[in-house]
């Protein structure tokens, strides 16, 4: 191809590649219409009439005037709606007063240059010309005897032994930075964190926030009660605890529920408590519908099903909540039987079977 | 008609009248400069080149220009907002927080927010700017596929932009998680519900993002860095060079009388694009402050501290972060896979696997592009999308795919405000996701060979007028308005592409990679119609006897 | 519906005494009740409060969610169905006093709230709390609304009447779970309500507040407005000037 960036008009005047390895562009004739050339320059009102013209001038020194109103109005807003304790009105007229201001005088200058670009500037349009985008064949030979005096004067393609030990060290100097990194973590092994939880066979399930005790009395039929483990406020990782140990605490007509055999143990009299974190990816799972047991999740719309042992019946997550088994201790309050018998939360590699 | 200037502004012009005193102050000043920094050889290069007027050009100017009200607003948040997750009580003035524990983080948002002048003003434009900012961007990018301005030379500068994309949407991620709020913070539960789905090495990279468990006392202090300091760093670096690009291989314009791809045609730096574009900064600027002292955004004095145990319904992240965690909702339940004592989320790692493919394919378009078509001319002269079907399809399918997982980002929010189920959209969308961009590509790309003819026949027979005449004859004809060269100019100027012809290589063979382009080849180009040619516009003439 | 028919059942067995302030029965009040239920409410609830296959018993209601749901329209039921949506009173204060103290008569359970509960003077901060771990997540932590399975909804809590709420908490009208005085005392519904009252009586600081609905509202605005707004701008910039 004799000429890189191609010809001005959609004729091409190369001759057709012999492989398949070449352009898919078919090669017009050159019937193909001509480029047509500019059209006439049109004036602007602006450009013919001197009326006009200072109507526009007045009109951008107008909007530059405006600015300049607006930016000092900024100021004075700023001391005049200040923000009064106790008022919370007061943060709302300070916000609009002091960003209405500073509006006008930011667009007062855009709106007037433009203006003045559009109504008064020099419109007439400009030709330049391309240069091809690859450098010249002369100074393609330059840079290349840059290179070749380079590596001549240097020996780096001659001395391989150089050369290699060269790429080997740069290669390996990044590594220890990417060691460095390995303290972000805490030195144990998070897997066993997962798989356990705040509860423990005798901990009590107590409210959110308040960590008072529920009884069993306490729950009454269509109720939620959203529970965290006795003890937890005062954990000094409350939040991280929080995270795995939050419960969702219900209660259905004991022939409502269907629990499996081998956890038919595990409610109290139609009581039901199951993990809140979602085994999708982990968000709260805390819209307890009383009437359809369904409980939904807000994030993805994971629903699980409070009287089938909480299995999935619709939405992304792929694993029913965990159940943590519970019953009353000698007060009536309620208690854990044990820790959960599988994480919580989502899935993970280490999981195991469930 | 046309005048090439290259002859340079120097700064020892010669002056025709008596030099006043402002001239003079300006003379010396920039004489005094040019002798330390020769500026003035930038100056003749830079000052009266050309750049192209056409709106759409534009739209990389305001995500430019929202960077900057960004980085000035969030310099001053800078100031004031502390990145700590240590727990402290609130005593300031929004009464349902009053005495509730929080990070120190959602503290200093909050006093940002009400206890200092203009600070909820800078909190509302750097988070507006930031949703126009990666809005701009992707728009843009819509802008540069759909008329083909990666081609050749600039594919390069594609792949930055398409970098740049990644990055805003990370800034966006990581500043608006620093408030440390009950939506944002169930956000970043998310992406640790995401990472731990990871196989093998999940629940380590985890332990290792959050300093320990989640949510820990770590993360607000390390997004901050990667916030303000990392992103932002690559980010203008990338910007840069992006705009170096821009300059080097000039601005594309679209096909237009007197315009062709060894010249550009428009108008120069000094003084009308400095007054259009400067002006237009302020334009933008001021569009965003406007918004921002109008309308809330990311009332975070609502969401309160973030727990793990509370949620919000209509819990969603920042716009362009939809698309992915509407992926997240349109995936069906089931999907863990067990690799005897280990567990494979599908449901998790199929979005995290086709997204970024998705994203990849974006990246790398044009070089599929330039593989297949072959064309290694360099490219100023834009397409006109209806020129170019298969690609303006493959575009729309494109978007298609993109907005439906955007949609389903808010399927409950679209579920309670057009009384329908969230099930009914859930399905729905998961159906689309598949048939919408299929069904969009055909449409468009009819749409696209429609047009194109129609254009032809407006070339060939001009626009029909409306006005009916009966011919002494007695027969009734529509007169059409012919169209003038120029705009028949725009009309036809189009390039022509034929499917790639087989052929055997040296060796007599035809490889499997020819096979393969060739297929895409004819995909592209099967259908199309040819452009008019001279010969048909004197028949099309003399046939309407004018 | 058998789920229906058996929740309203059971509140007679599993109720604690919550504020059960039955008001003393009025006779006449009584009498006019009985009448009143008879021609709207027998057909589905049952000519003794039992229930029937189109609605559940009222046995262990009580006084609060008569005026609960008649109150604000909810009843009578235009369709039977989960979704009970509020829409106009069809019964004058008096008829809703007359049908309230009927029923309690007849099926006692929690009592119409007293004032103290309702006047919004409690710690905000304490009720704000309390919404966000029982609330939000159905009701959105402005009280916006928000979607449950199958159609149903929580709806928006704008506006409500502060004795709407604390019933509503106190019966679980619907789908809504049950918030008896020992899951949440009547001092922190009173809390609740004050935060509800809060949010009701200042509008939010940073402006128009796009329905609280989040994000999405304010990536609509931005794509729709901020960037329509200004590709309109740039059309103007480039045109050429007349």
């Amino acid at each position: 191809m004799a000429d890189d960036h191609g010809a001005g008009t959609a004729v091409e005047k190369s001759a057709p590649r012999t492989d398949s390895s070449g352009t898919a562009v078919v090669l017009a004739e050159s019937d193909a219409i001509q480029n047509p050339g500019f059209p006439p320059h049109r004036l602007r009102v602006t450009d013919t009439d001197p009326k006009k013209e200072k109507l526009a001038e007045r009109r951008v020194s107008g909007l530059f005037f405006l600015s300049i109103i607006g930016s000092v109005l900024a100021v004075v807003f700023y001391i005049v709606f200040p923000i009064v304790p106790g008022d919370l009105a007061s943060i709302r007229v300070n916000t609009l007063s002091l960003g209405l201001a500073i509006a006008l005088g930011l667009l007062g200058i855009g709106i007037g240059a433009v203006h003045w670009a559009k109504s008064l500037m020099s419109d007439a349009e400009i030709v330049e010309q391309r240069h091809g985008t690859r450098g010249t064949d002369a100074t393609r030979a330059k840079a290349v005897e840059v290179f070749t005096l380079g590596n001549k004067e240097s020996g780096f393609g001659r001395r391989t032994l150089i050369r290699n030990s060269l790429i080997g060290a740069i290669a390996l100097t990044p590594i220890p930075a990417v060691v460095l990194f390995r303290d972000l973590a805490p030195a144990e092994d998070p897997v066993p964190l997962l798989k356990h939880t705040m509860w423990k066979e005798g901990v009590r399930l107590t409210r959110d926030p308040s960590g008072e005790a529920i009884k069993a009395s306490d729950v009454t039929l269509g109720s939620a009660f959203h529970v965290i483990p006795e003890g937890l406020n005062d954990s000094h990782h409350r939040l991280e605890e929080k995270a795995k140990a939050s419960v969702l605490l219900m209660r259905l007509q004991p022939e409502d529920l269907n629990e499996l055999p081998e956890r038919e143990s595990w409610s109290y009299d139609g009581i039901v408590a199951y993990s809140k974190i979602c085994t999708h990816v982990g968000c709260p799972v805390a819209l307890y519908e009383q009437q359809t047991h369904n409980l939904l999740c807000p994030c993805h719309q994971s629903q699980f099903d409070v009287a089938n042992h909480a299995r999935v019946i619709f939405g992304p997550a792929s694993r029913p909540l965990p159940q943590l088994p519970i019953t009353i201790d000698e007060e009536g309050y309620l208690v854990a039987q044990s820790d959960f018998h599988e994480p919580v939360g989502p899935s993970f590699w280490e999981r195991g079977i469930n | 008609m046309s005048t090439t200037t290259d002859t340079p502004t120097t700064t020892a012009a010669p002056v025709a009248v008596a030099p006043t005193r402002g001239s003079r102050f300006t003379s010396a000043a920039a004489n005094y400069i040019d002798e330390r920094t020769s500026i003035s050889g930038l100056v003749k290069e830079v000052g009266r080149k050309i750049f192209p007027d056409h709106w759409s050009f534009m739209l990389g100017e305001v995500a430019l220009y929202s960077f900057i009200a960004i980085l000035l607003s969030g310099t001053f948040l800078t100031f004031f907002f502390d990145p700590s997750m240590v727990e402290v009580e609130y005593e300031g003035s929004w009464i349902p927080l009053k005495g509730i524990e929080m990070s120190a983080a959602y503290a200093s948002s909050l006093d940002i927010s009400f206890e200092i002048r203009g600070g909820l003003l800078m909190r509302q434009v750097h988070h507006w700017a930031a949703l126009l900012f990666i809005a701009s961007i992707g728009l843009h990018m819509l802008r540069i596929f759909f008329t083909g301005a990666y081609r050749k030379p600039r594919e390069l500068n594609w792949f930055i932009g398409f970098v740049l994309f990644v990055l805003a949407m990370a800034e966006g991620f990581t500043g608006y998680s620093l408030p440390d709020d009950l939506l944002s913070g169930n956000g970043l539960r998310i992406i640790d519900g995401m990472v731990k789905a990871i196989p093998v090495a999940g629940v380590w990279v985890s332990y290792l993002l959050f300093g320990g468990e989640f949510p820990g006392t770590e993360i607000v202090g390390r997004l901050y860095s990667l916030h303000i300091l990392l992103l932002p760093a690559i980010l203008i670096a990338a910007l840069g060079v992006h705009l170096l690009l821009l300059v080097i291989n000039k601005h594309t314009q679209f096909a237009g009388p007197g315009k062709t791809n060894d010249n550009v045609v428009g108008v120069p730096v000094m003084p009308v694009f400095a007054a259009k574009a400067g002006g237009f900064f302020f334009i933008v600027f001021g569009v965003i402050m406007l918004i921002a002292a109008t309308f809330t955004i990311n009332p975070i004095w609502n969401y309160g501290p973030y727990d793990p145990s509370p949620v919000s319904a209509g819990t969603q992240p920042d716009w362009y972060i939809g698309f992915a965690d509407g992926a997240l909702r349109l995936l069906p339940p089931g999907l863990d896979l067990h690799l005897g004592d280990f567990t494979v989320p599908m449901g998790i790692l199929i979005p995290l696997l086709v997204l970024p493919l998705f994203l990849a394919a974006v990246a790398f378009y044009p070089f599929i592009e330039a593989w297949i078509t072959g064309d290694k001319r360099e490219h100023h002269i834009l397409d006109r999308p209806r020129n170019t079907p298969v690609r303006t399809a493959i575009g729309a399918a494109g978007v298609t795919f993109y907005a439906v997982l955007w949609a389903a980002a808010s399927s409950d929010l679209i579920a309670t405000h057009f009384g329908l189920t969230i099930e009914g959209v859930i399905h729905t969308l998961q159906a689309l996701t598949i048939l919408g961009p299929v069904i969009a590509y055909f449409i468009t790309k009819a749409v696209c060979i429609g047009l194109m003819k129609k254009d032809r026949e407006i070339a060939l027979h001009g626009y029909e007028s409306g006005r009916i005449v009966r011919l002494p004859g007695g027969e009734y004809i529509e007169v059409h308005q012919p169209v003038d060269e120029y705009e028949r100019w725009r009309l036809t100027s189009f390039t022509e592409y034929q499917p790639l012809m087989i052929r055997p290589n040296e060796q007599g063979r035809i490889t499997v990679n020819q096979r393969v382009r060739a297929v895409f080849s004819r995909w592209f180009f099967e259908d199309r119609i040819v452009p008019v040619t001279k010969a048909e516009i004197e028949q099309a003439h003399h046939g309407e006897g004018h | 519906m058998i789920g229906l028919v058996g929740t309203g059942g059971a509140y007679a067995l599993f109720t604690t005494t919550a504020s059960a302030e039955t008001t003393a029965a009025d006779e006449q009040l009584v009498d006019e009740g009985a009448k009143l239920f008879a021609a709207n409410c027998a057909t589905c609830h049952g000519k003794s409060l039992e229930g029937t296959t189109e609605g559940p018993t009222l046995l262990g209601v009580g006084e609060a969610a008569v005026h609960f749901q008649v109150d604000t329209g909810r009843m009578p039921l235009a369709a039977s169905g989960p979704q009970a949506p509020e829409k106009p009173v069809q019964f004058t204060e008096e008829q809703i006093k007359a049908l309230y103290t009927y029923v309690g008569s007849k099926a006692p359970g929690p009592g119409i709230p007293a004032e103290e509960y309702l006047d919004g003077e409690g710690d905000a901060a304490l009720g704000a709390e309390l919404f966000r771990i029982n609330c939000a997540m159905c009701h959105n932590v402005a009280g916006a609304g928000g979607a449950l399975t199958e159609g149903k909804f929580a709806p928006s809590l704008a506006g409500v009447e502060s004795v709407h709420v604390y019933e509503a908490m106190v019966t679980g009208p619907q789908n809504m779970p049950v918030f008896n005085d020992a899951n949440i005392s009547p001092e922190d519904k009173a809390n609740i309500i004050s935060y509800l009252t809060f949010l009701n009586e200042n509008p939010s600081p940073g402006g128009f507040d796009l329905g609280n609905l989040g994000p999405v509202s304010e990536g609509l605005f931005i794509w729709i407005f901020g960037l329509g707004a200004i590709v309109a701008i740039t059309v103007w910039l480039t045109a050429k000037s007349n």
